[in-house]
């Protein structure tokens, strides 16, 4: 039995099976072979076994996760038989007397080099596919079982060094019950995809994928980060019991699904949502969101070879519009630079993209890009109850500046007879130092602000939140970020708006007795923290944390906070 | 040896989705089919030759097939990028 520590990333117990999503070896060595015809026919042989594989993969696709998604499995079904691809291959067992699998590893890669020098984003990405088939075939020819997550059919844990948005995409929830990953952190995608999907998951063990094996019996303790491996019957059973509190804990929240979120002096807030797609307002609902404080629009724009047009972008924000039935959602225009690419944009790589050319600062330039973006939003706004924010503003001409163009839009719209909602409130993120130092002059023209605190506490501390080294300075209970806090909130009520937060750090048990007592009046979580959230501020006096609040913004250090809101709330 | 000249009107031109459905097609028949473009000759059976082509927007393109079912191989080629708004 051995047991790994690692993050915390999404509540919940999960027991089964361990799924190593880890790349089998496909090392090889050149050889000089007797018998040609008999190496084709191997040849052949795993070319066969890779096209059944490879449409049985299709056809999972197709039913699980659409027409659309699964077209990529058609087009190497289509490599895969390349005449011009395997003909040469045959020609080189025959004419060279060499094993099949170097005679496929040099003809393929003669391909991916043509590809990758091509002049063109989508072609380079070409090479990715012709890569990915030559993986299968060779796995193939030297009888390694390579790993197909959309083919899991029995409960299991997933076990990778880390997890990417195409990774998630074709794991299958019905038997998912929970993963656990080498690196990460909990504003890591493969974190914050384990909330969205809400199983438990553990991140940053280091060395699940050395210490794993598969179909070791796991579990992951999602809601203490600690991952055991082949425990003890006593162990297990002990976790089945944790299971079953937890659960009986959520059945509990469950009962504040309709209730309105107030602290024990009966003081409201507001307990809204992180989105990033549609598909995740079942969440927000069955979780009792009080409305959407985050819709990440950059999914619409990820993991495809071009822009999305503007009426595909008004179905999602109507859809969300609609669904929420009202109630506000506030959506953020395109993010994207820092950890998040686009290849078909081609944009130039930088040295530092986090202080780089992203999100408003990429709109203001690429106008055609924002200008859709906003046109579609402006559309959608008659359907429900929209808010507009601009990500990463630095300055107030920059705002100013979005904010014209969004009216120029608007005002073309309505000259062409289209119904636009003149109610849409229009505000900022703050997550960047220089706006919450300057929240009291940009409070006179936003209607309202939101704090983004991943981002906020990386840019105030200098401290890359992707690099494990300097993790120990993402600290969101820092008296400095709590003064940042405290600073915009006042300004936003010293003018009678609103401000919230869509950070990790508004559904954190420790962060929330204090931003209740500073006064934030809309908090943005995970729908999965909502209800404990509710639970918990339930038995808070506002009254108090304000007490509270106001003595932690005199303290020195991190520790004194966190001790500080032991002492009151525990 | 039948032949036929085509303008390329798809604004994205010939490749994801259009290059499959052409391989596709031109993968069930018996006769050699080839995609000519700028001088350029190849198998329109091979999703890379056809994809390496990098056929954009407004190209000129000839296809020709040898072979007994030359004809029907044409027509139904013709027939799929007109249906799907490939080409004229």
């Amino acid at each position: 039995m051995t047991f790994l520590q690692g993050i915390a990333a999404s509540n919940g117990i999960a027991i089964a099976k361990a799924y190593r999503l880890v790349e089998p070896n496909l090392s090889f060595e050149k050889q000089t072979i007797e018998d040609a015809d008999s190496e084709v026919s191997r040849f052949k042989e795993a070319i066969d076994k890779s096209k059944a594989e490879l449409e049985a993969i299709r056809d999972r696709a197709q039913v699980e996760l659409g027409a659309d998604k699964a077209a990529i499995f058609e087009a190497h079904l289509l490599v895969l038989t390349d005449p011009e691809l395997n003909g040469p291959i045959e020609d080189k067992i025959k004419s060279e007397k060499v094993n099949a699998e170097a005679a496929l590893k040099d003809t393929a890669d003669m391909f991916v080099m043509m590809f990758e020098q091509m002049d063109n984003e989508y072609m380079k990405e070409r090479a990715a596919d012709i890569r990915d088939v030559t993986k299968r075939v060779l796995s193939h020819l030297l009888g390694v079982q390579l790993v197909n997550p959309s083919m899991i059919a029995e409960e299991v844990i997933i076990v990778a060094e880390d997890l990417t948005p195409s990774d998630t995409a074709q794991l299958n929830r019905q038997y998912v019950l929970g993963f656990t990953t080498d690196i990460g952190g909990r504003t890591s995608h493969s974190a914050i995809m384990a909330r969205s999907m809400e199983i438990p998951a553990v991140v940053g063990t280091k060395s699940a994928t050395e210490d794993i094996n598969n179909g070791d019996l796991v579990i992951v303790d999602g809601l203490k980060g600690e991952v055991h491996i082949n425990p003890t019957p006593e162990l297990v059973e002990e976790y089945r019991n944790i299971h079953q509190q937890y659960e009986a804990q959520k059945t509990e929240w469950a009962k504040l699904v309709n209730e309105k979120t107030v602290s024990a002096d009966e003081h409201h807030v507001e307990l809204a949502a992180n989105i990033g797609t549609p598909n995740d307002l079942k969440g927000v609902i069955e979780n009792g969101g009080e409305g959407v404080g985050l819709y990440r629009t950059e999914f619409l724009y990820m993991g495809r070879d071009q822009l999305p047009t503007e009426e595909e972008q008004f179905e999602s924000y109507k859809a969300v519009l609609e669904g929420m039935k009202g109630k506000p959602v506030v959506v953020r225009t395109l993010d994207i630079g820092g950890d998040k690419e686009l290849p078909y944009l081609q944009l130039p790589k930088e040295l530092n993209p986090f202080l780089g050319f992203r999100a408003i600062r990429l709109c203001l330039e690429e106008q055609d890009i924002f200008r859709t973006q906003l046109r579609a939003l402006l559309r959608a706004s008659s359907y429900g109850n929209l808010k507009v924010m601009f990500p990463m503003i630095a300055t107030l001409d920059e705002f100013r500046e979005a904010k014209a163009i969004l009216e120029d839009e608007k005002q073309k719209l309505i000259s062409a007879g289209q119904k636009v909602s003149d109610s849409i409130e229009l505000g900022i993120m703050v997550e960047i130092p220089s706006t919450a130092v300057l929240a009291d002059q940009f409070a006179k023209e936003v209607d309202f602000f939101s704090i983004g605190t991943n981002d906020l506490i990386q840019y105030t501390m200098a401290a890359d939140r992707m690099n494990q080294r300097v993790s120990y300075l993402y600290q969101p209970y820092s008296p400095s970020i709590l003064r940042l806090v405290k600073m915009v909130i006042d300004a936003a009520h010293a003018e009678g708006k609103w401000a919230g937060m869509c950070g990790e750090m508004a559904g954190d048990e420790t962060a929330i007795p204090l931003l209740l007592g500073l006064g934030l009046d809309e908090f943005s979580m995970s729908a999965t923290s909502i209800l404990k959230a509710r639970s918990q501020i339930k038995k808070l006096s506002k009254a108090e944390m304000e007490k509270l609040a106001t003595e932690v913004l005199n303290m020195q250090t991190t520790s004194q906070v966190i001790e500080a809101v032991n002492a009151v709330t525990k | 040896m039948a032949e036929k000249q085509f303008k390329v009107t798809a604004d994205t031109g010939i490749h994801a989705r259009p290059a499959t459905l052409l391989v596709q097609t031109a993968s069930k028949f018996d006769s050699e089919i080839n995609l000519e473009y700028k001088g350029k000759k190849v198998n329109l059976k091979s999703i890379m030759g056809v994809m390496s082509l990098g056929i954009g927007q407004g190209a000129d393109i000839s296809i020709s097939a040898e072979g007994s079912d030359n004809e029907e191989a044409l027509r139904s080629l013709e027939e799929l990028l007109k249906k799907e708004g490939l080409a004229e």
